[in-house]
């Protein structure tokens, strides 16, 4: 992009759509268009393992494995729209497994390997899965506990083994054949399965389709600055939107080196990475910026990047300090984002053209209207055309990459919609020279390390156990992960707050929900605000431990 | 050598109490045995600090994998700094 405005004059979806060529199939676009040509021996992905070892994979390899796995879903009967779930690190079989599903016709969706039993539980049931991949060691922790209780569960593959009940996919794999022909997808047809969180009831389980690619390729230009010849770090765990679309599909969409490295945040080893991988474009999250920012500059030592041409991040709003911090520290910009699971790609950003205004998420896309809207009672919104002004930031529905629903749940599908608009729930405004600006949450979604938390799962964990009347949960902010999960519980009659049982209660959580959903800190409260209908209001919770003022008080039971 | 080992137990318990009662290998990694996300073990690490006085950086993180090793670099950075 050399000029946001002539860029987006200019844009056409059908354009794009025909660079991509003339396959529909996510997967296929993604490897075999490669594969078959000049890039068959290009590196597709570079592992980085733990242990400190690498491997490689290039396109035509790439494309014989997910095609084994595509014939290895074929001979276990899995049909086209039936779902495969992945249980599983940054491992090469969580690629190959993706890909491989997408080759089949099947729709697939990752589980964050960081979730507890009671989440994976939750995630498999919604989503009716058929297949788990896994390893050994999460099979035995987090899904053999909570089996029985997934009725549609057929087949459990372990990459690593085999467990009673399960089957090893190792053998599977190695007598399948090389060749498939992938299924003959539409545009429209469903491919991704993302649950994302809801302030009320359930996970809500996104669906995305395969013509969401174009998207992830458009996006992967313009936002990412990502061209043929790039060697691309996506930081995001695949578990999550981001790393299935940056992480896995975008790099590949474009026909670049990713660089895939299975190891957890290490300040240091990311310097290593960045350099001695000759990272040019880097796709990461605040939450890790603020991370190296604490990590402290020394870490970098004589480490120079001369490679790193572009770096960009999304989660949570960029702190200026951070741009600064990357200006001075590693001699360019971030560029933050902005989007969510239900856009399924980026759909606000700043762009290499475009001057950064720190601590902004940009302008929209080429392809992409936004606005700032105000909700009207009866259901309408009206457009706020004056800048600066609050409101929630609201999309012109459709475009390629949108979603197409939440699994068996129309109405709260319909409620994201307002006539023309996708209502997002993130409150922002628009300054005069159309740069957006993240204001909050419209609702009480906790955004933490970049992940949106819903309350109510918290809450509900919380609640199994015996000494818990009720628990009402916020997001605290934090420094780092700019909020992090703090519940308040009240007790039953004739149990007392005490330290033993506060830790019983965070123990309790965390073993159902895993470090990545669980509270951090939990608080003993005699009862919880509640409005006359009898909701939690977190809001106050939230208030009352800022020390902020309360608000209108009007439709609280009791009030204070 | 148990007092150090006993106090980074105990860490790892405030910040996950749900593995107290179980008995935490000294070779394997500990992430691997304890649910420990980023922020829980930046918690454990300020902890042990505050309990033992050792200033542990950022870049020793990496030599903290297991017990064991977490208990040798407590001892070193003793000795260095007494």
């Amino acid at each position: 992009m050399f000029d946001y405005a002539t860029c987006r004059d200019a844009f056409s979806w059908a354009n794009e759509r025909g660079e991509l060529g003339s396959l529909v199939n996510m997967a296929a676009a993604c490897v075999d268009r490669h594969a078959r040509g000049p890039g068959a021996d290009r590196v597709a992905l570079r592992y980085l393992r733990r242990d400190g070892s690498t491997a490689s994979i290039d396109y035509a390899a790439l494309a014989a494995a997910t095609n084994r796995f595509a014939n290895v879903l074929a001979s276990l009967g899995v049909k086209r729209g039936e779902t495969v779930f992945s249980l599983l690190g940054r491992v090469h079989e969580l690629y190959v497994a993706a890909l491989g599903t997408l080759k089949a016709g099947a729709v697939f969706c990752p589980l964050f390997s960081a979730f507890g039993p009671e989440p994976i539980e939750a995630r498999l049931n919604l989503g009716a899965a058929k297949v788990v991949v896994t390893t050994a060691s999460f099979y035995a922790k987090k899904i053999a506990p909570i089996r029985k209780n997934v009725p549609s569960l057929a087949h459990v593959l372990i990459i690593d083994g085999a467990l009673g009940g399960t089957t090893d996919l190792r053998p599977l794999m190695n007598g399948a054949s090389e060749t498939f022909e992938p299924a003959p997808t539409r545009a429209d047809d469903w491919a991704l399965l993302h649950f994302t969180s809801g302030t009320t009831g359930k996970p809500k389980g996104a669906m995305h389709a395969h013509g969401a690619l174009v998207q992830h390729y458009v996006t992967a230009k313009y936002a990412l600055d990502l061209r043929p010849g790039d060697t691309f770090w996506c930081t995001a765990d695949p578990g999550w939107v981001t790393g299935m679309s940056y992480g896995i599909l975008a790099p590949l969409a474009i026909g670049v080196t990713s660089v895939v490295d299975e190891a957890d945040f290490d300040a240091e080893r990311w310097y290593r990475i960045l350099e001695e991988e000759r990272v040019s474009v880097w796709y990461t999250a605040p939450t890790a910026v603020r991370m190296l920012m604490k990590a402290g500059p020394e870490l970098i030592g004589d480490r120079r990047f001369p490679a790193l041409r572009f770096i960009a991040s999304v989660g949570e709003p960029l702190n200026p300090e951070a741009v600064a911090w990357s200006n001075e520290i590693l001699r360019r910009p971030i560029h933050d984002n902005w989007w969510q699971t239900e856009t399924g790609g980026i759909m606000i950003a700043n762009y290499a053209a475009m001057s950064i205004k720190p601590g902004s998420m940009g302008k929209p896309m080429p392809g992409i209207d936004a606005a700032i809207v105000e909700r009207l009672p009866g259901g309408g919104v009206k457009v706020i055309d004056e800048p600066d002004v609050e409101g929630e930031l609201a999309l012109k529905q459709p475009w390629p990459s949108m979603f197409r629903g939440y699994l068996g749940e129309q109405r709260r599908y319909e409620a994201c919609f307002s006539g023309d608009w996708y209502l997002s729930g993130d409150l922002c405004r628009r300054d005069e020279e159309g740069y957006y600006w993240f204001v909050g949450r419209a609702d009480d979604i906790i955004k933490s390390a970049g992940h949106l938390i819903g309350p109510f799962e918290v809450e509900s964990a919380l609640m199994e156990h015996p000494a818990v009347a009720e628990a009402g949960v916020i997001g605290k902010p934090d420094p780092v992960a700019m909020e992090a999960v703090k519940a308040f519980v009240s007790l039953k009659r004739g149990y007392e707050p005490s330290e033993t049982l506060r830790r019983e209660l965070l123990g309790f959580s965390r073993q159902r929900l895993g470090a990545a959903i669980a509270p951090k800190e939990i608080a003993f409260i005699a009862e919880l605000p509640r409005t006359r209908s009898g909701k939690i209001m977190r809001r106050l919770l939230k208030a009352r431990e800022l020390g902020l003022p309360e608000g209108d008080l009007s439709t609280l039971e009791g009030g204070r | 050598m148990n007092d150090l080992r006993r106090i980074i137990v105990e860490a790892i318990a405030d910040v996950a109490p749900e593995i107290e009662g179980s008995a935490l290998s000294d070779d394997a990694p500990l992430r691997d045995q304890v649910d420990l996300d980023s922020m829980d073990w930046l918690r454990v690490i300020v902890k042990v600090h505050e309990r033992t006085g050792v200033n542990i950086p950022e870049r020793d993180y990496r030599k903290l994998v297991t017990l064991s090793a977490f208990v040798t670099y407590l001892q070193g950075a003793q000795k260095t700094e007494s």
